[in-house]
């Protein structure tokens, strides 16, 4: 390894012959950091779409005369809450308690869940009033982004209800730590891509 | 700082962020004040728009860094300073992907031949007026 000191007679090593040792998931959290990078990369082209497009309403409806603040309230509260009761299933997690920790990602899955149907019903009430992604390229641009985020919270959820069954099974082994912790990652990283969507298209949007 | 169980452990164990209850905590009511006053200010309107705008802007990126440090625990040192090369550098290419292509765009829209069945525009305004 790389310990080595060298000594004047010794040939110089420019570099190591023996393979160093790979422990399995050593460097899982920092690859599913980079992952997570290249997830901002995609969601931030979109934002840039959203604010190219957003103004073009080809005649049709503003986002004035189409989103329900409140509805958007209650679905950042629900996106909240799930966040804080993930962070009680890390911390059940580190008392190695499994039972806890299943019963907060149940919890977490919940408030999810309660976040997608508000979402779709919020989308069902657009396109029944003839706000389409065809309607205009402002509508375009916003079904895309919400949807893509939506999109993200679906397969989180599916990841839940997978984790809880591998944890069912295996209990806290460190493979399935390592998974609770990426899903972590991946849950709070959601929450943080929400704040970009209801700041940037809800707020300003009914400001503008 | 938090202590490191891990570190007598050697390779054996993988190296995770320590979370505690009072991060969480505080990172939650934080998010829950930077949320509820822009949602406030849009809902009730006491200031100009262009005001809450700013205003509403700035707590957005206050909140990602809230979020950031209390739920995603990013510290300089996590995994070696890497989380935070790559974030920075991810930051940097988002800025200018952001800036540029709005900038690009909005050139793009004001030189852009005034169009007969665009109602909506201001360059149609300004030039039909030139015409007789």
């Amino acid at each position: 390894m790389s310990a080595k000191t060298i000594t004047a007679d010794a040939p110089v090593q420019f570099y190591d012959l023996d393979e160093h040792a790979h422990p399995e998931g050593h460097s899982t959290m920092l690859g599913f950091w980079i992952y997570l990078m290249s997830d901002c990369l995609i969601f931030a082209i979109l934002f840039a779409c959203y604010a190219v497009l957003g103004g073009s309403y080809a005649a049709g409806p503003a986002p004035k005369d189409l989103f329900d603040l409140k509805l958007i309230a209650l679905n950042t509260a629900m996106l909240l809450f799930s966040s804080i009761t993930y962070g009680f299933a890390v911390l059940q997690m580190q008392q190695g308690k499994v039972k806890g920790v299943q019963i907060w990602l149940a919890v977490t899955a919940l408030f999810g869940l309660a976040f997608l149907g508000i979402e779709l019903y919020e989308f069902h009430h657009l396109i029944e009033i003839g706000a389409t992604p065809q309607r205009s390229a402002f509508l375009s641009s916003f079904f895309t982004l919400v949807g893509t985020h939506g999109l993200h919270v679906t397969f989180g959820i599916i990841w839940l209800v997978t984790l809880m069954f591998q944890l069912s099974k295996h209990g806290l082994i460190a493979a399935n730590k390592r998974r609770v912790m990426c899903l972590s990652m991946f849950w709070h990283f959601l929450d943080v891509v929400w704040i970009g969507v209801f700041t940037f298209v809800y707020l300003m949007g009914v400001l503008r | 700082m938090s202590h490191d169980p891990h570190a007598a452990h050697g390779h054996h164990e993988i190296e995770m962020p320590h979370a505690s209850m009072r991060d969480y905590v505080i990172g939650f009511v934080l998010s829950v004040i930077l949320t509820a006053i822009p949602f406030w200010l849009v809902m009730t309107m006491p200031l100009s728009a262009g005001a809450t705008g700013a205003i509403i802007m700035g707590f957005a990126v206050v909140q990602i860094v809230v979020h950031m440090v209390f739920f995603l625990h990013m510290t300089p040192k996590a995994e070696g300073g890497w989380s935070l090369t790559s974030l920075i550098f991810t930051v940097i290419v988002v800025v200018i992907m952001l800036a540029g292509s709005l900038w690009v765009m909005h050139h793009l829209n004001t030189n852009m031949m005034p169009m007969p069945h665009e109602p909506t525009s201001q360059t149609v305004g300004t030039t039909t007026g030139q015409v007789p």
